[in-house]
């Protein structure tokens, strides 16, 4: 199918780009990679009057270090994320979510942020972003504000990003020399995450001493699974399936063709044991 | 009405395009360039793959203002003097085709993927062409011929 | 022209690379999508959203007032019709058949149906407008489900006052081809083995990758119609017989077509609408369908609930098979729709001796997508219920499954046989692929580790499947055709025209897309007529040029469209030995034929068939009494359909922690006869066995309760990719076909019919230990995580709880 007609700006400061958000207002869809939003926009369901495209932003784009944290721009690609040392170094979890995502060709053209905007629950980006404790700086008319992972995130498809507001990058705390593991369950390869499970340890001699555990599609947002964090501290590979069982316990999750909710739960256990014992190597 | 100057295959174009064209529509209707094919509307099936800066991408998800100062590579630019793409040879070679509705977007990725993983495994090629469906083939002989490709290129 | 020596002995069975793949690797392919023409106008279609509903009224002024539209028509606006999609196969002469038309005014019966056009100068265009026609839908309750129709509560279409189309049976004991299966029954349950199961093919989405495709150009005296079809005669002539255009007067074209699998094997309401409105308009039309139209309204396939019963003696010798099928035909019966379930009749018997047999069909409507072939058309729903049936009756009797198969299968020396539901199998050997593909395959092996692993308690157990099948191929005889209602025949045509340069033109009725004809018909008439491959040009597709066909389905085209081409290939030298006699001043009797010579026996005096083309070109020379020229034409029916076989053997592994399945090897060995070109056989055996396998694990086409479609793009009708399936073993053996010249068989759907049986069997292979008897396909890991749990609740003690963790 072919889009609905739209106007179409291409912004290359982040200033112009606010500028005509403010102007297009309800009306205006931000355009990332695109490679949600277009098969949106061909299907038609939904026709903005207005598109903005952050792709002439080049002050969007890049990996840098900022002390302990990682600053990725929002319209970083998951291929230039998959080609930076940094992101291996020091957020190997993020390197192996998006490796998961889509194929190649989407790989390409998809961005960090769109993906963190559109906040599909059964996207890659979000959890592993959540385990890391990740900020999100996003500029608004009255300058930038930060807004951490967990709150960043508020439902289906929605996140702390204003109709004013966009996102222009991702803080995270570097996790040097951490194991990392991202478990993603589906049925074909090209599928969205049925569940997935996001996994970053840092262990001395076996033994656990700090974990951060995300789950995707676990429920509307991406979640963290606190408790099975604090409960894996202090253990070893042997202690992990009793632990990591109930990593589903309390969540809410989907179900639709590919499973229901308590099939979710049941994965989430399974997957992140295995998440966590990859993660140890 | 948007005014785009893009390279395709080699040649500038400038053209008055609506923004809400996609780069595939322009590519087909506009510059004539049938060779690259639509076949879903969901960006699954990969058909319609082209090079964008020497990248794989699905030219039905991206907008031809998008393209607007790059560079596109379509199966109808990637021969030489009249000489095949050792891709399109190792195709041909392998029987990597049937219908061939497909084969376009298959041999745009195949060639993409080896850019980024010369001597790839039997694994690594079936994952590098996991969004260009084909209904035909079973996908065998696809992999065979990519690694015929690879091999051939050592 | 390439040097002799340089070429294979014969050009059959050598590994031909394909002529057709220049123009399809480099992009200049001609698909109907690509042509544009002068004026050309684009189609939309308004589509109905309810499964079934009341059209209380339509306004299309919007439409019609939005840029660039130049017209929006509804059924209302073609009085006269627009053509029927016509049901080319009634199953019995009481069947109930809803008139099917191409646009609906009334009442819609199915979600997709089509409501309205809207014509504008751009596609683009076009689908604004068509977002603006206003449709009033009064919802009226639909029936989706073929068991819930079955109980004729809710209607599909409530004039027919039921939703039973037609009621088909086949009885060995009325028959008289065997015994009566009620008295095998009674005598198994009385003392033997009796299995009682009952199987669901799902529905499925055909899904060729080329979406359907339609250009009318109605300027010329002759209105020309480009389709992607896998039947453009059939085609012509429907739209003759229900347009009341003059057959003459219409050409169909296929000009590339990409991918049917059956899918394309329709006369569709989008190519009658097309028609109508460049009609209507006098201008070129176009209509290409979008992927989400095409999942929706290109037909579906199989949908079909299975119930069977097996009687066996205890030693596992069987002794009869019941087989109860209720089809799910859709909204309405396309072209052979209501033919495909009963396909399966001669095939649920498959290669066992069955005493006793009986077949029951009943085929029933409701408010879906209609549903016909998609590859292989009733021999999969039987393949599959059969293969499955044998392993579970290995089971019962606790032999391996192919020790029971061997039990019962028919043994190569049995061979022409004749099956208990009448049909003659040519050829086979089963024995010779089973211990070829047990070779392969490293079966005991396997088997080894599987014991490995079970004993071990690997929380990922290992299955083995196995699927002997056979399938009849070569849609077919006509005469049998005929004894079934079928609305056509089952010949082929092709005709031979030897050009004077020495070329070679080959016009065959088959209409490929995609299986390779052009190499293959090449090759068999270079041998036959001593010409260089490259010297023979295969023209198809256009009703202009192959005016005489039958088209492309049911693997026909080698063993019934190619045995005409040799035929007339055939002809040709029996015409050109006149002439050569002639012009050798020698007695046709003393002329020997080979490697495209005529000789005159002891002498080295001779002339090629091209010399003696050319000769009748000029015709300066050539006998009394005959006309000059050699060109020939042959239409072939066949008497009987060919019976390929073989055996698949599928090795999977199955995570019981999550319920993942992963095929872990496939071996299959097919007997197919003579096989022209092993590099085409073996592509068209990884597709078929891709799309079987797909049905196992992947596909499934799901309405929800409103009749929507929710598998509606390739999101959720989930195909697989090549990272989710692997490289296959193939190999064949050989028992050649007495039914053709070239002793060939139908290859087209073989991996398709055998290898979903092979993955069931392999998934229940590897959970038979922890009380799993049974996964509805698609397998997906939560049905086999669930049947794992349930078998765990209803038999505690069929399993070793601890060893799973």
């Amino acid at each position: 199918m072919i889009p609905a007609a739209f106007d179409y700006v291409a912004p290359t400061s982040v200033q112009e780009a606010l500028a005509v958000l403010a102007q297009a207002g309800d009306d205006a869809k931000v355009l990332g990679g695109g490679q949600s939003l277009l098969p949106i926009l061909r299907m038609r369901l939904n026709a903005p009057e207005t598109v903005i495209d952050l792709g002439r932003i080049d002050a969007l784009r890049g990996i840098s270090e900022d002390g302990d944290a990682l600053v990725i721009g929002a319209m970083t690609t998951y291929a230039e994320v998959l080609a930076s040392d940094l992101v291996r170094d020091h957020a190997l979890v993020l390197h192996k979510a998006v490796a998961t995502i889509a194929d190649p060709q989407i790989r390409h053209r998809g961005t960090v942020g769109g993906a963190l905007v559109h906040a599909d629950p059964a996207g890659d980006v979000g959890a592993p972003v959540l385990a890391l404790g990740g900020e999100l700086v996003i500029a608004g008319s009255g300058g930038e504000r930060r807004v951490a992972a967990a709150d960043f995130f508020e439902d289906l498809f929605t996140t702390a990003v204003g109709d004013d507001e966009l996102l222009v990058a991702v803080r995270i705390p570097k996790h040097t020399g951490w194991g990392a593991a991202y478990e993603k369950f589906v049925r074909v390869a090209q599928q969205w995450s049925i569940v997935a499970v996001a996994a970053t340890v840092r262990a001395e001699g076996g033994t656990i001493t700090q974990a951060r555990i995300g789950l995707t599609n676990m429920g509307s947002t991406p979640l963290r699974a606190t408790a099975v964090e604090d409960a894996l501290v202090g253990k070893g590979a042997g202690d992990l399936a009793a632990i990591c069982a109930s990593a589903g316990a309390g969540t809410n999750p989907p179900s639709d063709l590919n499973g229901d909710a308590d099939y979710r739960r049941h994965l989430a256990g399974v997957l992140t044991r295995r998440a966590v014992a990859a993660a140890l190597g | 009405m948007t005014r785009i100057n893009v390279t395709v295959d080699g040649v500038k174009y400038s053209d008055e395009v609506e923004p809400r064209t996609l780069l595939v529509h322009y590519l087909r209707e506009t510059l004539g360039k049938v060779g690259t094919v639509v076949g879903c509307d969901t960006s699954n099936c990969g058909a319609c793959t082209v090079h964008l800066d020497g990248r794989s991408v699905k030219s039905c998800n991206v907008l031809a203002v998008q393209a607007d100062g790059h560079e596109v590579t379509t199966i109808e630019g990637i021969g030489s003097g009249g000489e095949l793409h050792p891709m399109q040879k190792a195709f041909h070679e392998n029987h990597a085709l049937q219908c061939g509705f497909c084969t376009p977007g298959m041999i745009m990725q195949a060639i993409d993927l080896l850019k980024d993983n010369p001597d790839p495994s039997e694994h690594e090629i079936r994952e590098g062409l996991e969004g260009n469906l084909c209904r035909c083939t079973g996908y065998h002989n696809i992999v065979k011929a990519v690694a015929a490709a690879a091999k051939a290129g050592e | 022209m390439t040097a002799v020596e340089d070429r294979p002995a014969t050009e059959i069975g050598t590994r031909r690379l394909r002529k057709e793949d220049q123009r399809l690797i480099t992009g200049r392919t001609r698909w109907t999508d690509n042509i544009t023409l002068p004026g050309m106008v684009h189609l939309a279609m308004v589509r109905s959203p309810h499964a079934h509903a009341t059209i209380t009224g339509i306004d299309t002024s919007a439409a019609a007032q939005a840029a660039n539209v130049i017209a929006v028509y509804t059924a209302a606006d073609f009085p006269e019709g627009l053509g029927v999609c016509a049901n080319a196969w009634p199953i019995t002469p009481e069947q109930v058949t809803p008139d099917h038309l191409p646009m609906v005014g009334d009442r819609v019966a199915c979600a997709g149906e089509i409501v309205a056009v809207v014509v504008a100068r751009s596609a683009a265009e076009a689908q604004d407008a068509a977002e603006l026609v206003d449709v009033d839908f009064e919802e009226l309750p639909a029936v989706l489900d073929a068991m819930e129709a079955m109980k004729d509560e809710v209607l599909a279409h409530p004039s027919k006052g039921t939703n039973k189309s037609a009621f088909w049976q086949l009885d060995s004991a009325a028959a008289g081809t065997g015994g009566n299966v009620e008295e095998a029954i009674a005598a198994a349950r009385a003392d033997g083995i009796l299995i009682e199961r009952s199987y669901r093919q799902q529905r499925l989405i055909p899904a060729f990758m080329e979406p359907r495709s339609t250009v009318v150009d109605p300027t010329g005296e002759q209105v020309t119609m480009w389709t992607s079809t896998q039947i453009p005669h059939i085609l012509r002539f429907l739209i003759a017989a229900t347009t009341g255009m003059s057959e003459s007067k219409i050409r169909v074209i296929a000009p590339d077509v990409g991918g049917g699998f059956g899918g394309k094997l329709q006369t569709t309401p989008e190519e009658f609408i097309t028609l109508a409105v460049a009609r209507r308009l006098g201008k070129p039309a176009k209509y290409t369908e979008t992927r989400s139209e095409s999942l929706l309204s290109g037909h579906h396939g199989r949908d079909q609930y299975q119930k069977l019963t097996l009687a066996a003696t205890k030693d596992g010798t069987v002794t009869g098979l019941k087989v109860e099928l209720v089809a799910n035909l859709g909204a309405y019966i396309a072209i052979v729709g209501g033919g495909v379930p009963v396909l399966g009749a001669w095939m649920f018997n498959a290669i066992y001796k069955f005493p006793a047999y009986q077949f029951n069909c009943q085929t029933v409507l409701t408010n879906t997508t209609w549903v016909d072939a998609y590859r292989g058309a009733g021999r999969p729903e039987a393949t599959y219920a059969i293969e499955r049936l044998m392993d579970e009756l290995a089971a019962e009797v606790g032999v391996d499954p192919l020790t029971i198969r061997e039990k019962n299968w028919i043994r190569h020396d049995e061979f022409p046989f004749t099956s208990v539901a009448g049909m003659t199998y040519d050829s086979g050997n089963y024995e010779a692929a089973t211990a070829r593909a047990k070779e392969l395959f490293g079966y005991d092996e396997l088997r080894a580790e599987q014991a490995r692993r079970r004993a071990s308690g690997d929380p990922v157990q290992l299955g083995i499947g196995v699927s002997t099948f056979t399938e009849m191929c070569g849609l077919a005889p006509s005469r049998v055709l005929g004894s079934l209602s079928y609305g056509a025949g089952g010949w082929e045509h092709a005709s031979i025209r030897m050009l004077p340069t020495g070329k070679v033109e080959v016009v065959t009725g088959t209409s490929p897309h995609g299986q390779g004809h052009e190499t293959a018909w090449s090759q068999i008439v270079a041998d036959r007529l001593g010409v260089p491959f490259e010297d023979v040009e295969v023209l198809h597709g256009d009703t202009q040029i192959a005016y005489k066909g039958l088209d492309t389905y049911g693997s026909r085209s080698l063993v019934v469209g190619a045995e005409a081409v040799v035929r007339a290939a055939d002809k040709i030298i029996d015409k050109a030995k006149v002439f050569a006699a002639h012009l050798l001043e020698a007695s046709a009797d003393d002329l020997e034929w080979g490697a495209g010579r005529f000789h005159v026996k002891g002498t080295d005096k001779g002339v090629g068939i091209t010399e003696v083309a050319l000769a009748t070109f000029a015709s300066h020379n050539y006998p009394e009494g005959v006309e000059p020229g050699i060109d020939a034409d042959a239409t072939f029916d066949p008497d009987t359909f060919s019976f390929p076989h073989g055996t698949h053997l599928c090795a999977m592994e199955v995570d019981t922690e999550t319920g993942q399945s992963r095929m872990r090897s496939y071996v299959c060995v097919d007997d197919i006869g003579h096989i022209i070109n092993p590099l085409i056989v073996e592509g068209q055996v990884h597709g078929g066995l891709v799309q079987g396998i797909a049905q196992a694990l992947w596909e499934d086409a799901i309405f929800d309760d409103n009749g929507t479609l929710v598998t509606g793009s390739f999101v959720d009708y989930t195909l697989p990719s090549a990272a989710d399936t692997i490289s296959f073993v193939t190999e064949n053996t050989t028992s050649p076909s007495t039914t053709n010249t070239l002793g060939t068989k139908g290859v087209g759907e073989a991996g398709t019919i055998a290898s979903t049986p092979a993955v069931v069997n392999a998934i229940v292979d590897a959970l038979r230990p922890h009380g799993v008897h049974d996964i509805q396909m698609p397998c997906t890991p939560q049905r086999v995580w669930r049947a794992l749990q349930s078998a765990r609740s209803t038999h505690p003690g069929s399993t070793d709880e601890g060893s799973l963790q």
